[in-house]
């Protein structure tokens, strides 16, 4: 029980966020009306995406400087989980798009930088599949994964300072603390980012416990 | 030691690139061929974003093509001899230059025969020049690390152009923005887009120096 207190904790926050996102007070703000909700939804999907790509690129160090199979079922899962909360991202930031800016995806620098961080990790999954060998996949997987989060990381940090950008934060727009003046939403906000974090690491933690499951049923049979 | 065994493997890349000049051919008859579609379907390009995109796109998919080769066609027994003899940071890192030097002359033959075919509207060519040889420093540090990837997997050649397209996107869009701002003749050079051109092959180098120990055994 003691163990899990932060599974309980990722419950009982990210249930919070939902109920105070969709009952609490927000600002009202012309052309973002109550689409500004999805503050809470959209961009802790992103801080989560990060997080779990994080992970997955310290397990890959860990596996080069080890070769424990272990670490690569660690990485290959976190990558999993990072897409999907990517998705999820992408899907929130696409309706909000819709109903602010009017379509559901515009030539935008945050928006190119989410497409190229899809396309990485897709080329990483295909990577994953044409090995066949165990030891050899993870020592390429995990060396095109450093690569890639490398590459990744200069692109998101040059890629704004190329373009102006219709994102909230970017190019001269202001971000969303400007409008939050009582801090409101903070309260609601980061709670948010916290909760869905470690939700994502608990299904994680699932996935690769599955996958080890797999991994000794095969072995022993 | 090590700038001995780099001297001496830029040597052997050079002397088998001699030895079957059929590939080296071949990608200079690519180049030809790709600017002479281009040219029989535009005739001449006067809109700046359309030469420069299309520039870019023939460089970037004949550079693939180049560099491709130099892990996935080498033989297995000609590697492990390579690696019995030299350490694994030389062999990368002579790779690299080599590589380098095949693009820089490979973008400078597609930059002529691409101005002497769709036409020349370069307001700044010194500006385009530094750009260019930037450039095929970049592709070629990258390339050359993704092709000894892609070297260790079963369908080499799909999975180089799907593995290096979206991390080639950095390195593309400083190029095309750069490349941009010399035909356009803008006074200023812009040093800051120089700067993280720099930086980005500087990044790239270092990362495959240091990954590519944990690449190369088998």
């Amino acid at each position: 029980m003691l163990k899990n207190w932060w599974k309980i904790l990722a419950v009982l926050l990210v249930t919070y966020t939902i109920i105070e996102g969709f009952l609490g007070k927000v600002p009202a703000q012309p052309i973002l009306h109550e689409t500004i909700r999805n503050l809470y939804f959209h961009v802790p999907m992103w801080f989560a995406m990060m997080a779990i790509m994080l992970g997955s690129v310290v397990y890959s160090i860990k596996y080069l400087s080890s070769s424990d199979i272990n670490h690569d079922i660690n990485a290959a899962q976190s990558a999993h989980v990072g897409m999907l909360v990517g998705a999820l991202g992408l899907i929130t930031g696409s309706v909000w798009a819709r109903y602010t800016w009017g379509a559901w995806w515009v030539a935008d620098t945050k928006l190119n930088g989410a497409a190229i961080t899809t396309l990485i990790y897709l080329a990483y999954f295909v990577l994953r599949g044409s090995v066949d060998e165990e030891q050899k996949r993870a020592r390429v997987a995990a060396v095109y994964n450093i690569f890639a989060y490398v590459m990744l990381i200069v692109f998101l940090m040059i890629l704004p300072r190329m373009n102006d950008s219709l994102h909230p934060g970017n190019g001269g727009n202001p971000g969303f603390n400007k409008y939050d003046l009582d801090s409101n939403m903070r309260m609601v906000f980061y709670p948010a980012v916290i909760g869905w974090i470690l939700l994502a690491i608990w299904i994680v933690n699932l996935r690769v416990r599955a996958e080890k499951i797999k991994r000794n049923l095969l072995m022993n049979n | 030691m090590l700038f001995k065994q780099i001297q001496y493997l830029i040597l052997k890349e050079a002397q088998l690139e001699m030895r079957n000049k059929y590939a080296l051919g071949g990608i200079l008859l690519y180049v030809i061929s790709t600017v002479f579609v281009s040219y029989l379907s535009f005739k001449k390009i006067i809109n700046p974003s359309t030469w420069n995109a299309l520039f870019w796109i023939i460089l970037l998919f004949a550079s693939i093509n180049a560099v491709a080769k130099s892990f996935i066609n080498e033989t297995r027994g000609r590697l492990l001899y390579i690696y019995t003899l030299a350490s694994p940071q030389a062999v990368i890192t002579a790779k690299i230059v080599y590589n380098s030097f095949l693009l820089s002359i490979l973008s400078a033959l597609c930059l002529l025969v691409y101005m002497l075919f769709v036409g020349n509207i370069i307001q700044d060519l010194t500006l385009f020049m530094v750009t260019l040889l930037f450039g095929s420093f970049g592709f070629s540090s990258l390339l050359t690390m993704v092709s000894a990837i892609a070297s260790k997997t079963n369908n080499n050649f799909t999975l180089m152009a799907i593995l290096s397209f979206p991390i080639i996107m950095p390195l593309l869009i400083v190029l095309i923005k750069l490349s941009k701002n010399a035909i356009d003749g803008l006074d200023l050079w812009d040093m800051n887009s120089l700067l993280i051109l720099v930086f980005l092959n500087v990044i790239t180098i270092a990362s495959s120096y240091l990954l590519f120990p944990y690449l190369w055994r088998d």
